[in-house]
């Protein structure tokens, strides 16, 4: 008897424990091969190391060089716009082509995959089409002069402050396709019901839209917020293969001032260091971001 | 310096660099010459060691001239688990060097008689310590200007052999409506004309002084001024859609009459070649003006790990014996448009640019102007390398005054060596 | 009547402003698509002597049979076209672990909270922005140790563990929508944690596995930086490939290969927007079958 008294008891222990025990092996991959190896560019970013990882600690020398290299600076500066517009433009183009997208338009399934098709295409390659695009002498530019207006002038990509500009233009091509499914996803997510109700009580479609579905797409706008930053902390290949961080080095990222310094230029704990003053710049961004928007569902 | 080296020596220690070789005679080569001539050329290699019944595994990785070769070779290294052979240049090899981790090669090297073989200079390149740690595969020389003699005759220029023929030529371009310099704006493009400029306004003492050892007073004295004076001045004779552009499109730009010249390494050539062009006729192959004695090297080489295996010690063995071999030598440096690193290899086979080439080649090992390529990674170590690149390309790229950049120049070399 | 027709022709005018938008979109979406596809049937003297987005004059197929089937690429002269195994088979799994582990872990965030649930939350998606290209050199060692080096599962665990984030950060916030009250009620009426999921998550939640599927595919399949690092020779994906054909530091460059190269490695992720993208309005139709 008190095993079979005894038997329920562990059942629901073992039911109440079990969503912990589905999420602790995420739970432990996620200190080791995030949170561990954040620790590790830590230390590094405080050492001496060259060309491969030593461990002889220097304290934070290698941060104040780093704020005095006037190459870091133009790579934080350029951040800073490059990733203002193009998160801005992704979410405000990718809710826009959703949107339109979704009023049962006859030819969705191959506009659809045209906006996604960028994502596809590494960009090892697409970034040569872009590089000839908008090179003055080779494309847009001559061509609309070809066509008539000889006045015509598109050179952003060989003008040192604007070339930054020109990475924007690329950068929101390749992922506002993504945006847009997300958004379309969520628009479909929304029940019919509201809608129709809110069309009998007299709401025009703008209304409707505006205050009933964008605002319940919030959990979209989450989502892209985060990837979108996550895009344009990392971009790498874009700049790499568009201009290469130049005209000099007037379109550098931190990414790639990273990747130079830490595998290229064999300065690695200076790689390290930069790595982290990324990690945590992206920290006094999401972190009040997340917290309000987890905060807000719990006590919603 | 040093130290550093021997806390990394500790630390890799504990990785368990040499690493148990699967097959019997089989060589891992980690190299970055992927498609095209280069890959052609590397195949012959390959061919080579199976005759000799040892087997071939590829590790290619291209792009970023090397760069994300060597992000996979550290990985690698790393991870416990090195590539038998590695293609590294210049100064890092010292620095694999240090960790212990290669072979020697000196049983080959004394049994090929490499010493007279290889100039002095390139062999110390590829020695740690007096020994060979390193075989060196192909010399390209970077100090060419490439030249459309279509162009100078329209515009009634002459081929310069001073700077100052250089600016007058130049200017008779540019009246007759065609772009003087076809350039290609990139950190790497602008330092390869800078340094001949270097090389060509300083001569080969200032360029040993400022490119090789890295010694700030020179770097920040008055000829450095004068070199940005001139790399500055080459600009105006540039057109202005040059940022960013890819070397090969700059080339063909000459190639097709638009532009009178190009500064670039050998390889160019190869473009000229595709396109039908045949050398003395339709394009010349000048030296940068002041630079007809010196000769600007860079030198592919490959590194060997140690491995335990002797099967694939053997076979690692094979490999550097059969890389400086005259057949190799031949079939290879014919496929990249290189010029064989060693003497004693018939002439024959190769075309005019290439001929004149291994004349200077030889020549300039004799008076000292043979020097090794800051650009291409065979001069300085890769932070004082890039701190360079930075500074030459920023003030290339703005306003910034020739005095000042030779001011920043020695004060980011100064930096990068700490 | 007036009144109708007036309502008819702004309504007209509000269609031809969507369909002119979004075809205006298809544009900006397709030029740099259209250089590719012009350049990759071309032959190599045209590329060389006309402009770069000028039509093609002759073309050709051999650019792409080139890419397919016999472009050097390393020591072998066969193309792209080996190298696509490798990579589907690094693929199918990472997407796989990655999504259905991703799918639990929402659930369990959105629907079986537990104290410190939203913090490992935060944590999780917090610790991909380190830039991953810091992680190389750690990861290297770990992998090294676990003696999964230059295999394929190796770089599926780096794949799997890297994508968590965000298949997590998908799934929960659908789930989030999904009401809580039937969960309840099931619960109630005695069902289980995998039986509530299997019964009333996963039938709602194609369009979630789509966004998640299309995503982490695209991410895996055009990695380069994991690709290159933790394999070698013969397990390389085909980006690593489609770089090393692009890639030449003193040959010369076939552009026309170099573009039909890159739309053939881009083939199966096309496929899977295609096929997915389908999904969506069956998606569609699930959800008003819910409501």
């Amino acid at each position: 008897m008190p095993t079979d008294a005894r038997q329920p008891g562990l059942a629901s222990l073992l039911e109440a424990a079990l969503p912990k025990v589905v999420v602790a092996p995420s739970f432990a991959a996620m200190l080791v091969f995030i949170y561990g190896f954040i620790l590790w560019t830590l230390y590094i970013s405080m050492t001496k190391s060259t060309f491969l990882p030593t461990y002889d600690f220097v304290g934070l020398a290698q941060y104040i060089k780093l704020w005095r290299i006037e190459r870091w600076w133009v790579a934080c500066r350029n951040l800073l716009v490059y990733g203002g517009l193009f998160i801005f433009f992704c979410t405000v183009l990718g809710l826009m082509l959703a949107i339109f997208l979704d009023q049962k338009i006859r030819i969705e399934g191959a506009l659809r995959t045209i906006y996604l098709y960028p994502l596809a295409l590494s960009f090892v390659v697409t970034g040569t089409a872009w590089k000839w695009l908008l090179n003055p002498g080779l494309g847009i530019e001559r061509l609309v002069r070809e066509m008539g207006w000889s006045s015509f002038t598109f050179d952003w990509l060989v003008t040192s402050e604007m070339s930054i500009y020109c990475v924007v233009i690329a950068a929101v091509w390749q992922s506002t396709g993504f945006v847009m499914a997300m958004f379309l996803a969520g628009l479909r997510g929304i029940d019919d019901a509201i809608i129709k109700a809110a069309q009998v009580d007299g709401a025009g479609l703008t209304r409707i839209y505006w205050k009933i579905i964008i605002p319940s797409l919030r959990p979209v706008f989450f989502s892209a917020f985060i990837i979108l930053t996550h895009i344009a902390i990392k971009s790498f290949d874009l700049v790499v293969v568009l201009t290469r961080g130049g005209p000099g080095y007037s379109s550098d990222l931190p990414a790639t001032f990273m990747y130079a310094y830490a595998f290229t230029r064999g300065r690695l704990a200076m790689g390290a260091a930069s790595a982290m003053m990324m990690f945590a710049m992206v920290m006094a961004i999401i972190v009040p971001y997340l917290y309000s928007e987890l905060r807000r569902k719990r006590d919603a | 310096m040093k130290r550093t080296m021997k806390s990394v020596i500790a630390a890799l220690s504990m990785i368990a660099l040499f690493a148990f070789n699967a097959a019997a005679g089989e060589v891992e080569v980690l190299h970055w010459w992927t498609s095209g001539g280069e890959a052609a050329a590397v195949q012959e290699l390959k061919k080579m060691l199976q005759n000799e019944g040892h087997t071939w595994k590829d590790f290619a990785v291209a792009g970023g001239a090397g760069a994300n070769a060597m992000t996979a070779l550290k990985s690698r290294a790393v991870s416990g688990n090195p590539p038998t052979a590695a293609q590294v240049k210049g100064p890092q090899i010292q620095e694999w060097a240090d960790l212990g981790v290669l072979t020697n090669l000196d049983d080959v090297a004394q049994a090929e008689n490499w010493d007279p073989l290889v100039p002095k200079v390139v062999a110390d390149i590829m020695k740690f310590n007096g020994q060979w740690v390193a075989v060196p595969v192909n010399v390209h020389r970077i100090n060419w200007m490439w030249c459309n003699p279509e162009v100078f005759r329209k515009a009634g220029a002459k081929y310069p052999q001073t700077w100052d023929e250089f600016f007058a030529a130049c200017e008779k371009i540019q009246k007759a409506g065609m772009i003087p310099v076809a350039f290609g704006g990139q950190p790497w493009q602008e330092a390869t004309a800078w340094e001949s400029i270097v090389a060509g306004v300083g001569g080969t003492d200032f360029y040993i002084k400022t490119m090789v050892r890295a010694d700030e007073p020179s770097l920040a004295s008055d000829t450095m001024v004068k070199v940005f004076e001139i790399f500055r001045k080459i600009k105006k004779y540039t057109d202005k859609n040059a940022p960013g552009r890819d070397w090969n499109l700059a080339t063909a730009m000459v190639i097709k009459g638009e532009a009178g010249m190009q500064f670039m390494g050998d390889w160019a050539k190869g473009e000229f070649t595709a396109a039908g062009k045949v050398p003395g006729k339709d394009y010349d192959a000048l030296t940068v003006p002041g630079t007809a004695d010196a000769f600007l090297f860079n030198v592919d080489s490959f590194i060997m790990f140690e491995v335990k295996d002797a099967e694939a010690k053997k076979a690692q063995k094979a490999m550097a014996r059969l890389i400086l071999s005259p057949d190799f030598q031949i079939v290879f440096n014919v496929n990249k448009g290189s010029i064989p690193v060693r003497s004693g290899i018939a002439e024959e086979p190769f075309d005019a640019v290439a001929l004149k080439s291994m004349q200077d080649f030889a020549a300039t090992a004799r008076t000292g102007g043979l020097m090794p390529s800051m650009a291409h990674e065979m001069a300085v170590s890769p932070a004082v390398r890039g701190a360079m690149f930075d500074v030459v390309t920023n003030f290339y790229n703005s306003s910034m005054s020739p005095q000042d950049a030779a001011q920043k120049l020695a004060m980011a070399v100064k930096e990068a060596k700490m | 009547m007036p009144d109708a027709i007036r309502r008819s022709r702004s309504e007209t005018a509000g269609r031809i402003l969507i369909y002119g938008t979004l075809v205006l979109f298809a544009v900006y979406f397709l030029v740099p698509l259209f250089v590719m596809v012009i350049t990759s049937v071309k032959n190599m003297d045209e590329i060389r002597t006309g402009t770069l987005i000028a039509l093609p004059q002759q073309p050709t197929l051999e650019p792409w049979l080139k890419a397919w089937g016999y472009a050097t690429i390393g020591v072998t002269n066969e193309g792209i076209r080996g190298f696509f195994w490798n990579s589907i088979r690094m693929v199918i799994p990472a997407v796989l672990f990655s999504t259905l582990i991703g799918a639990v872990n929402g659930y369990v965030l959105s629907k079986w909270r537990f104290r410190g649930s939203d913090t490992f939350f935060a944590m999780l998606l917090l610790g991909c922005f380190i830039p991953f290209q810091v992680v190389l050199l750690p990861m290297a060692r770990t992998l090294g140790f676990l003696g999964l080096s230059e295999s394929i599962w190796g770089l599926v665990l780096v794949h799997t563990v890297y994508g968590l984030a965000f298949t997590t950060l998908f799934f929960r916030n659908y789930y989030v929508a999904v009401p809580s009250e039937l969960v309840n009620a099931a619960r109630i009426d005695g069902a289980g944690f995998f039986r509530i999921f299997w019964k009333i998550m996963l039938p709602v939640s194609t369009p979630i596995f789509m966004v998640t599927i299309i995503w982490q595919t695209t991410q895996i399949w055009n990695d380069f930086l994991f690709g290159v690092c933790f394999s070698t020779g013969e397990t390389q994906p085909v980006t690593v490939a489609l770089n090393n054909l692009v890639n030449t530091s003193s040959s010369v460059k076939e552009y026309n290969v170099d573009m039909a190269a890159a739309i053939i490695a881009a083939l199966p992720t096309l496929f899977v927007y295609f096929v997915a993208g389908k999904y969506f309005v069956r998606g569609l139709t699930a959800g008003a079958v819910k409501g």
